[in-house]
C-alpha cells in the first residue's frame, strides 16, 4: 500500500511535525521504500496467533492508590520553557 | 605499573580496597583521560567532580558497595540529576532532570561515580552515532593503515567508543534493537542486555517501551556481571520491573560449559555476510566446544521477519512515546508561531532529527485508523511466532551462539540508505523482540584489522548461562587488541 504525498502531509499533521512540501516530497519515496520492505509479513500465516504485547509473562501489579510524591511544583516547572505563576505557559488558545 | 586506565573493574575493586591505589588516583587517570579524547566527540557532558566526590567517599570508607569509587560513562538516555539529560536530541537540549533514573541510583548506591554523559543516536534510533544532535562518535579503531573515521556503531556508541578508547573502565548502553550488542561488536568490548524487565525502565527516555532494557558495557565478561548486579533490580516504580532477587552473576561465573548444549540457527547464515564473519563464527562453535558443550543444529524459522516486524513496532511505540515532547513541560519550544498547534508542530520539527522524524512517521501510519491491524497487529502477531521459534529452540539448546553483527565497523556517512542501516541488527532484534538476555563478547580481528563479536543468546532468566558462555570465549579468544592511540 503505497502512501500519496496528500497521505504523507495527514501523517505529518497526525505527528505534529511542521513539514514543507519538500519535505514531503523526499519522504514519500523513503517510507515506500521502508512500508514496501515491511510488507513481506504478509506472507506470514499468522491464523489464531494472539498478537504478543508483553513479551515476559508477568502480572501487572496494583498500587495503593496513594500519593508517593508531592509538593514539588517548582522541581516540576524547573523545566519549562516558560513557566508563569506556578504554571506551564503556552500560546493563547482561545480567542 | 601499567597505568590504571587499563585495568579492569574488578582489578580496580581490589586495588582500591587492598590500598594498592587510591580511588581519587583512579578517579584523575580517568578524568585526565576524558579531557584528552575529546576528538572522539564520546562525552556530550563531563562530570569531573562528581567521579571525584564518589572516590573521596571511597577513600574515606563512607561508600563501600561493589562498585565503591569506581568512574563510569552514562549514556545520556538516562536521567542524571541536575546534569543536562538530552538522548542526544536538539528537543531535549539543556533538559537537566530534578532526580535520577533507577539504574543510576542503583550504581551510585554500589559507590559508583560518573565520568560524563556519552553521545548516542538521538533517542537510542540509528546503529552508528550519525544521528546524535551532538554530531557523530568517532571510534578509537581505525582499520589497518588508514586515518578514515570509522563509526562506533550505535545507538550506545559513545558508551562503546569509551570503554574501548580507556576513558571509561565501564559504561551503561541501553538495546531496544541491538544497541548494547551490535556497538560492542564494533568496539571490541563486551555488552549484555538482559531479559526484559531485569533492570528498571523508570528515568530511562523511552525509546519503544516494550523492547528497551539498559545494561552494562565494558572490556570484560567478569566486569559486565559486577556492573548489571548493581544496575539491576525490582524498582515498582517500572511496571514491567521482574519482582524477583538479582541472582549473584559474577560470583557463579564458570566457563566449564560440560553437559551444555549451543544452538546453531541455520537461518542465521544469510547471504552477503562476509567470510570473515562466518570463520568467526565457525571458530566460535570450537571455542565452546573446547569448553565442554555440545553444539546442535537449531531452526528459527521466523528470523528473516524479526527485522520488519521491529521496524513496526518500535517506531509504532516511539510515536506514541515521543508524543511527550511538545514545548510546553520541558526542552525545546519554537516561538514566533500565532497558535498552540503550531508550536507544537513547529517545536518537533525543529527539536527532532531527520531520522527520529523518520520513525515518528512510520509509526503514526501504522497506528492510524485503517492502517493498524493490518501493520501493528499483524506485527505483534508475527512477534508472538519469533517468541514461540526460541521457546521451541531452548527445549533443544541452553544458549545459541551466533555473530552479533553483519560486518565489522564501517565509515562514518559511508551508509546513508536507512534500510541498509536498520539490516546492522538483523542477528541482533530476533532476542530483542523476545525479550531475552544476549550479549556480544569481542570473538578477533578482521582482515583490516576491526574488532568482529560474537553473540550469545540465552533463555528468559538465564544471564547466567550468556555469561558463562561468555566467558568461555572471552577465555579462550585471548582478545587483547586495544586501538592504538592516535587522538
Amino acid at each position: 500500500m503505497p502512501v500519496s504525498p496528500d497521505q504523507v502531509r495527514h501523517i505529518a499533521k497526525l505527528a505534529r511535525i511542521a513539514m514543507s512540501d519538500e519535505e514531503i516530497e523526499r519522504l514519500v519515496p523513503e517510507l515506500n521504500n521502508i512500508l514496501g520492505w515491511v510488507e513481506q509479513l504478509s506472507e506470514v500465516n499468522t491464523d489464531g496467533v494472539e498478537p504478543l504485547a508483553t513479551v515476559i509473562d508477568q502480572k501487572l501489579r496494583l498500587r495503593e492508590d496513594a500519593v508517593t510524591v508531592g509538593n514539588i511544583r517548582d522541581d516540576v516547572l524547573a523545566n519549562a520553557p516558560d513557566a508563569q505563576h506556578g504554571f506551564f505557559a503556552v500560546p493563547k488558545v482561545i480567542e | 605499573m601499567s597505568e590504571l586506565t587499563d585495568f579492569t573493574i574488578a582489578e580496580l575493586g581490589d586495588g582500591i580496597r587492598s590500598g594498592e591505589f587510591s580511588a581519587r588516583e583512579v578517579a584523575e587517570a580517568y578524568n585526565a583521560a576524558v579531557a584528552e579524547a575529546r576528538t572522539l566527540n564520546a562525552y556530550t557532558v563531563e562530570t569531573p567532580e562528581d567521579a571525584l566526590a564518589a572516590a573521596e567517599a571511597a577513600d574515606s570508607g563512607k561508600s563501600t558497595g561493589s562498585l565503591a569509587g569506581i568512574p563510569l560513562g552514562i549514556k545520556d538516555l538516562f536521567a542524571t540529576r541536575g546534569v543536562d539529560s538530552t538522548a542526544g536530541s536538539r528537543i531535549l537540549k539543556g533538559f537537566k532532570p530534578p532526580y535520577d533514573s533507577t539504574v543510576t541510583a542503583n550504581l551510585r548506591k554500589a559507590g559508583a561515580g560518573m565520568l560524563g554523559k556519552l553521545n548516542m543516536d538521538e533517542f537510542a534510533m540509528g546503529s552508528s552515532n550519525e544521528t546524535s544532535a551532538y554530531g557523530p562518535v568517532i571510534s578509537p579503531w581505525r582499520r589497518a593503515g588508514s586515518n578514515v573515521g570509522l563509526t562506533p556503531g550505535g545507538s550506545s556508541g559513545g558508551s562503546a567508543a569509551a570503554v574501548a578508547a580507556s576513558i571509561a573502565p565501564g559504561a551503561t548502553g541501553t538495546d531496544t534493537g541491538g544497541s548494547i550488542r551490535q556497538p560492542a561488536a564494533f568496539a571490541g568490548i563486551c555488552g549484555i542486555k538482559p531479559t526484559y524487565g531485569r533492570c528498571s525502565r523508570w528515568g530511562i527516555v523511552a525509546f519503544a517501551s516494550s523492547l528497551d532494557q539498559a545494561g552494562p558495557m565494558a572490556r570484560t565478561v567478569r566486569d559486565c556481571a559486577i556492573l548489571l548486579e548493581a544496575m539491576a533490580g525490582f524498582d515498582p516504580k517500572d511496571s514491567t520491573s521482574l519482582d524477583l532477587p538479582v541472582p549473584r552473576w559474577e560470583a557463579n561465573l564458570s566457563s566449564d560449559l560440560k553437559g551444555k548444549r549451543v544452538g546453531i540457527p541455520k537461518e542465521y547464515r544469510i547471504d552477503g555476510v562476509p567470510a570473515e564473519i562466518n570463520a568467526l563464527w565457525d571458530q566460535g562453535i570450537g571455542w565452546l566446544k573446547d569448553a565442554g558443550a555440545t553444539p546442535v543444529e537449531i531452526s528459527l524459522p521466523h528470523t528473516k521477519y524479526a527485522l520488519p516486524t521491529y521496524y513496526i513496532i518500535a517506531p509504532a511505540e516511539a510515536s506514541s512515546n515521543l508524543a511527550r515532547y511538545d514545548g510546553v513541560r520541558y526542552g525545546l519550544r519554537e516561538e514566533g508561531v500565532k497558535t498552540l498547534d503550531d508550536m507544537y508542530a513547529a517545536t518537533r520539527a525543529a527539536g527532532f532529527g531527520a531520522e527520529v522524524k523518520r520513525r515518528i512517521m512510520i509509526g503514526t501510519y501504522v497506528l492510524s485508523a485503517g492502517f493498524y491491524d493490518a501493520y501493528f497487529t499483524k506485527a505483534q502477531r508475527v512477534r508472538a511466532l519469533i517468541k514461540q521459534d526460541f521457546r521451541n529452540a531452548f527445549e533443544s539448546c541452553d544458549v545459541i551462539l551466533t555473530p552479533t553483527a553483519p560486518s565489522a565497523a564501517f565509515g562514518i556517512g559511508e551508509t546513508t540508505d536507512p534500510l541498509a542501516m536498520y539490516l546492522n541488527d538483523v542477528f541482533a532484534v530476533p532476542a530483542s523482540l523476545a525479550g531475552l538476555p544476549a550479549m556480544s563478547v569481542p570473538g578477533g580481528l578482521d582482515g583490516q584489522g576491526l574488532p568482529l563479536g560474537l553473540h550469545l543468546i540465552g533463555n528468559e532468566l538465564d544471564e547466567q548461562m550468556v555469561l558463562n558462555a561468555g566467558l568461555a570465549i572471552e577465555e579462550r579468544a585471548e582478545f587483547i587488541a586495544r586501538p592504538e592511540k592516535w587522538w
